[in-house]
């Protein structure tokens, strides 16, 4: 559904971002896409919905060329490209509600947006994604008003009351507590799957990207080193994307995940240990 | 693993925070500079200490009319001159107001094609190169005496400020918020509205109330170059050296000026 082709990217710098990427992910697959911070997976899901104008390259959803499309055009294609973010670039002194609609804003027309009378029908599936991902108390609260883990889900119902195809995820846990990172992550794959999106999922926590996804792409300096199932992510392959380290906690960690939680404590490095298997 | 016992008594290491100006021979030259620049400046001003002896019998005169300030004899100039500095400043704040947003979203980096940045800029550094003074006497040379030339006036001064501030406002707002916006499809007017407007909107509000005060203050000074207001009441009244008229006006003056900064400040409180 989604094919990336030599996609590059150099940045006005010289900074070459990414150097001919491609890769097909079909309808219904969430990817997890990791590597090192400077590796280009941000601009990789930017350059998918032209945030950032990519240098060369296609990028084709649903047999249609993004990057040649005129900025109408454009507009129209995003309606169905959903994005998350890291630090959930909420609206902050909008409501909840407003933030959820503003989802919507492709679309409505102008005046509708400006005034706030938004169609009854988005309305009525802004209440039902809010209800969805656990928000039903907060629609009047202003976005600044909420904790971080409420925020990403305001950030999850605004993606997807665009009614999305795919959605473009970035770095959605880096800033949550390792619980509600579990949490996040649990409602974005769960989401995926009630609605059968595809999704590129920006992540730095390892363990956390093997516990939910069905395929891992590792990018080292703008290029694809690893694509493959998440139990493919041995040793080597850790030392192939990120550099040298000691990673066998960090994969024995995820191995004994569903076992003993105090086991796993005591040998895991990674942040993610501290909570536990039960949430 | 004492970090004390591990080196030897009497070697501790001293730590100066480094200074602004490394070079020290520049650092004492530019210092002994300010000091003689700033002692043969003051010994440059002349004082006419008889002059002042004779101008203080008349200050005291003046303050003494603040004493019994007199709103009586000429009340009716004194409203009429209000009513038309209170018009005069609300108007232009309006229209001051209605031109600097677009000129100010066109002046921001951020949001602005180059071409439409630097035209706006333009406008900008023009409005706020003039002082209101020169702008009111040549307002005053096009549209005659009245309170039409400090309403222009005001109003394209309005601009240099409000516009400047505001497009700084939106040059450093979240780019995040303004992106996600972005991703939904909206178009720009809706990408402003959602992604901008509610970032600069408290900073905006204030602005505003603090140019609505800043042009009464200087709708009370343009009537001195004939451009209406309270001011010209003033200025006839000093011609006429009716101190305590004078006294009337620049006390109705101070009360409405801390009336207008105490409920702008009020109005800033609430808006977060």
């Amino acid at each position: 559904m989604l094919q990336i082709k030599q996609l590059l990217k150099r940045y006005p710098t010289g900074d070459l971002a990414l150097q001919r990427v491609d890769m097909a992910i079909p309808k219904g697959q969430v990817v997890a896409l990791i590597g090192p911070s400077g590796a280009g997976k941000s601009t990789l899901i930017r350059c998918v919905n032209r945030l950032v104008e990519p240098t060369s390259g296609q990028v084709i959803l649903n047999d249609r060329e993004l990057t040649k499309l005129n900025s109408n055009a454009l507009r129209v294609a995003r309606r169905r490209m959903g994005m998350i973010f890291q630090e959930y670039a909420l609206v902050e002194r909008l409501t909840v509600m407003e933030n959820v609609l503003a989802g919507q804003l492709g679309y409505v027309g102008f005046w509708r947006s400006f005034l706030r009378k938004f169609p009854q029908s988005s309305i009525d599936e802004a209440f039902r994604l809010l209800d969805r991902v656990g928000l039903e108390e907060m629609i009047d609260k202003r976005a600044d008003e909420l904790s971080g883990g409420q925020r990403q889900r305001v950030g999850i119902a605004r993606a997807l009351i665009q009614d999305p195809e795919l959605l473009l995820v970035d770095e959605p846990t880096a800033s949550l507590d390792p619980k509600t990172s579990r949490q996040i992550m649990r409602l974005i794959c769960e989401l995926c799957e009630e609605r059968n999106l595809a999704a590129i999922i920006n992540i730095h926590d390892v363990a956390l990207a093997q516990m939910f996804v069905q395929r891992v792409i590792g990018l080292r300096l703008g290029e694809i080193v690893y694509d493959g199932p998440p139990t493919g992510l041995q040793p080597d392959v850790l030392t192939e994307i990120y550099g040298e380290e000691d990673w066998q906690a960090t994969i024995e960690k995820v191995d004994e995940e569903d076992e003993e939680e105090a086991a796993a404590a005591a040998v895991a490095v990674a942040v993610v240990v501290e909570e536990g298997v039960g949430s | 693993m004492s970090v004390a016992t591990s080196k030897p008594l009497g070697a501790a290491r001293r730590w100066k925070k480094p200074p602004f100006i490394k070079r020290p021979l520049l650092r004492w030259g530019l210092i002994l500079g300010a000091l003689i620049y700033l002692v043969l400046a003051t010994a440059s001003i002349e004082v006419n200490w008889l002059r002042v002896y004779e101008g203080l019998d008349r200050g005291w005169r003046f303050v003494l009319a603040f004493s019994q300030p007199d709103f009586i004899s000429r009340w009716t100039d004194i409203r009429e001159g209000m009513i038309e500095s209170l018009v005069m400043t609300v108007a232009s704040t309006v229209v001051g107001i209605a031109i600097s947003v677009p000129i100010g979203l066109g002046a921001a980096r951020n949001i602005a094609p180059l071409p439409v940045y630097l035209i706006c800029r333009g406008i900008i550094t023009v409005s706020r190169a003039l002082h209101e003074i020169i702008v009111a006497i040549l307002m005053v040379a096009i549209f005659g005496f009245g309170p039409l030339a400090g309403f222009i006036t005001l109003s394209f001064a309005t601009i240099g400020f409000l516009a400047k501030l505001l497009a700084e406002d939106i040059e450093d707002t979240d780019k995040s918020q303004a992106e996600a916006i972005k991703s939904t499809g909206g178009s720009w007017l809706q990408w402003i509205n959602y992604g901008i407007q509610p970032q600069v909107m408290p900073r905006l509000i204030g602005l505003s109330m603090y140019r609505l005060d800043i042009n009464f203050r200087e709708s009370a000074i343009l009537g001195l170059v004939g451009a209406g207001g309270i001011g010209a009441t003033l200025n006839t009244a000093f011609d006429r050296y009716e101190f305590d008229t004078a006294a009337a006006i620049i006390i109705t003056i101070i009360v409405i000026v801390m009336a207008a900064e105490y409920s702008s400040g009020v109005i800033r409180a609430r808006m977060q």
